[in-house]
């Protein structure tokens, strides 16, 4: 009789952490061509299609595509970032969503009323970015202090309190633009009224791509150095790896929850604000596009690390962005994008034994003893 | 307050809470055999469209039932899979499933209804109210309790079955032992991996059930985000259950209340908007799971399976 045995890789490979999520993740682009097929697209075609979507004639010196998926990545970074912080203690922050459109909130409240609340502050961008920016984080790291505090004190599950607190917040998000800061000279629109224009993030090349995306690319900077290059960060990841070993080492659970979730929260709060002071120019509909969720992948995907989040991002973010395109040219749902993440994340968790284990076949002849 | 409104309240609530029943045993069978599937959301979500298109397709509500709920086990299958045999970590494979189901089920609402046309907007078979003689003539909770649909009449009898199965069988024991000690189980000769896939499929079944009577009797016909968090709040309720189906169904009860008195405020015209309501049900999850952790902090003493979410690998004895 042949069986398969694990055994657990007490020192694995350096090369199997990217190895084996990349091959995990073309084998995923196959699983999910083989759902399009059965529901009779072609999957060459329609791949074809989200790469010309997201990428177009990148090669011929077409940049406008790809400005849009680095636009969609723009929120991914930061809120991949986000909940990377929080699973690297296995802190499981699913609010990063919630998180952010508080930080929208925050941006949008700073940009429509400061100016006449307090006409002496300089009206230009550097210090209207900051104080937005500030705000954002602010207002994220405060939604993510509920469920910190909930958890260090009284042990109230935080998978669930960040999740009901994003439906709260995108609900108390929707009241705002379409009531109380709902702009009065919109025709009835639902959104609130545009920002003065210097609170909008400068942007690059006439595209829409603009200074979210170097404070995305800052803040995996600064995640690195937090993880690896400080005490916080061992302790967070000594807290993650083995909660026994860091009790017995004094390390402060309470201080580190509470250490993780303002800085998660702040970073998603920081990307609501890029999304408002760089794209949309107000309060309206769409903040909330699900980044939160995505992020979830995009951190498990990159195994956890500050520079493969930029890069998964970017792989999501075509994702969305060919997404769209099949919906055009081709009468695909758009949530196709999804369904591809989703597999993705899928065959990247499942991939993982290989990482871990070791797999051996053994043949056996007799009942080996346990 | 009259008996009118009590009876109309409390019958809203039994329709309303009928789907979170289901999902939440579901889960709390799953988690009693010590795994955690937070993919009930997905599941239920999957179990929704699927249940609808199959009626639409079949003019059949028996078999809409019956695919939402093969569609939830196999969701739950690859739960299973993934982090039984695989050994991945059960809080990402949940939310992995909650994920791809929720993608799942907007991409084929686009494509399985007529032509391979949308869902959305179609109607289809629904489960209609059927007055059980005698009993619905009971005053105030008569016609609240016994003027309903078949899935909610299946409730009534699934949760003394059930909790006899947990409390009063050998397996029954079983199950509650292999998530206490699933080694000690082991060592009796009990295959726990193989009934720890069965329980996740079950778990898997009855939020595809509980997704189905969403699409087929609550709010009958398929929208996007049809479950609005229904299965997050399972997974919460399981909690406040403590792992007891009885606790299960006066949970679901009280969360279909408020949606009871959200829909009686609506029709009389508050001045309170739709958006504001709407959080109420999310707040009192997180205000019930406080109350139920402030009560006690211990694990233990909430009635939390002791090996719940911890792998268990037949080789790897710790």
């Amino acid at each position: 009789m042949i069986r398969l045995r694990l055994e657990r890789r007490l020192d694995p490979p350096g090369y199997l952490s990217w190895v084996v999520p990349v091959v995990s993740v073309v084998l995923a682009l196959v699983a999910s061509g083989l759902l399009l097929l059965a529901f009779g697209a072609n999957p060459i075609e329609t791949y074809a299609a989200m790469w010309d979507g997201a990428f177009g004639d990148i090669f011929g010196g077409e940049f406008y595509s790809v400005s849009e998926t680095l636009v969609r990545a723009t929120p991914l970074i930061l809120t991949g970032l986000a909940v990377a912080v929080a699973f690297k203690m296995k802190f499981w922050n699913i609010g990063a969503e919630g998180q952010l459109v508080m930080g929208g909130i925050a941006a949008s409240g700073v940009a429509l009323f400061l100016p006449e609340a307090a006409p002496g502050i300089p009206q230009n961008l550097v210090v209207y970015g900051l104080l937005m920016g500030g705000a954002a984080i602010l207002a994220g790291a405060l939604w993510a202090l509920i469920p910190a505090l909930l958890k260090a004190y009284l042990n109230v599950s935080e998978i669930i309190v960040t999740l009901m607190l994003n439906y709260i917040a995108i609900l108390w998000y929707s009241q705002l633009f379409t009531t109380s800061w709902k702009d009065p000279a919109g025709f009835g629109f639902p959104g609130s009224a545009l920002f003065p224009e210097y609170t909008w993030l400068p942007r690059f090349f006439n595209t829409r791509v603009n200074l979210a995306i170097f404070i995305g690319l800052l803040a995996a900077v600064f995640v690195w150095v937090l993880l690896s290059k400080t005490r916080a960060g061992y302790e967070i990841r000594l807290l993650g790896d083995n909660p026994e070993a860091a009790r017995f080492a004094g390390v402060s659970m309470f201080r580190n929850i509470i250490l993780v979730m303002l800085v998660s929260g702040g970073l998603a709060g920081l990307a609501g604000m890029g999304e408002v002071a760089g794209i949309s120019h107000k309060l309206q509909q769409g903040l909330s596009a699900n980044n939160g969720f995505t992020a979830i992948i995009v951190a498990w995907v990159a195994k956890l690390q500050p520079w493969a989040i930029v890069l998964v991002s970017i792989l999501l973010a075509a994702v969305f962005v060919g997404g769209d395109q099949i919906q055009m040219t081709m009468g695909l749902p758009a949530s196709v994008a999804q369904v591809v993440q989703g597999i993705m994340l899928f065959f990247v968790l499942g991939g993982d034994i290989f990482s871990r284990y070791r797999i051996r076949v053994v043949r056996q002849h007799v009942e080996a003893p346990a | 307050m009259n008996a009118d409104l009590i009876a109309s309240i409390l019958g809203i609530a039994v329709f309303a809470g009928t789907s979170l029943t289901y999902a939440t045993i579901g889960e709390a069978i799953t988690e009693r055999s010590g795994i955690l599937n937070l993919g009930v959301e997905g599941m239920m979500i999957m179990g929704a469209v699927t249940g609808f298109a199959a009626a639409f397709h079949s003019g059949s509500l028996t078999i809409g039932i019956l695919v939402a709920m093969a569609i939830g086990s196999l969701m739950a299958l690859l739960h299973a899979f993934v982090t039984i045999t695989l050994r991945a970590d059960q809080i990402v494979s949940g939310l992995a499933l909650t994920l791809a189901g929720t993608g799942l089920a907007s991409f084929i609402g686009e494509r399985l209804g007529p032509n391979n046309g949308p869902l959305v907007g179609l109607q289809g078979p629904r489960f209609r109210d059927v007055a059980i003689p005698g009993l619905s003539s009971i005053p105030v909770v008569g016609e609240a309790l016994f003027n309903q649909d078949l899935v909610v009449y299946s409730m009534y009898l699934f949760i003394p079955l059930v909790s006899f199965y947990i409390y009063r069988t050998t397996l029954g024991q079983q199950l509650r032992a292999m998530g206490e000690s699933p080694a000690t189980v082991e060592a009796m000769g009990i295959p726990v991996l193989r009934y720890r896939y069965i329980y996740t499929m079950v778990g898997g079944a009855l939020a595809g059930l509980g997704g189905a009577h969403l699409s087929l009797a609550y709010t009958p016909g398929w929208s996007e985000n049809l479950t609005g968090g229904r299965g997050w709040i399972a997974v919460a309720l399981v909690i406040f259950a403590s792992w007891r189906p009885t606790r299960a169904l006066f949970g679901a009860l009280l969360f279909g209340g408020v949606n009871a008195i959200q829909f009686r405020l609506q029709a009389s015209g508050t001045t309170i908007s739709a958006n504001l309501l709407n959080m109420a049900p999310y707040i009192m999850t997180i205000v019930v799971l406080v109350l139920v952790s402030s009560a006690s902090s211990l694990r233990s003493r909430l009635g939390a399976p002791a090996a719940l979410g911890i792998p268990y690998a037949r080789e790897e004895r710790t």
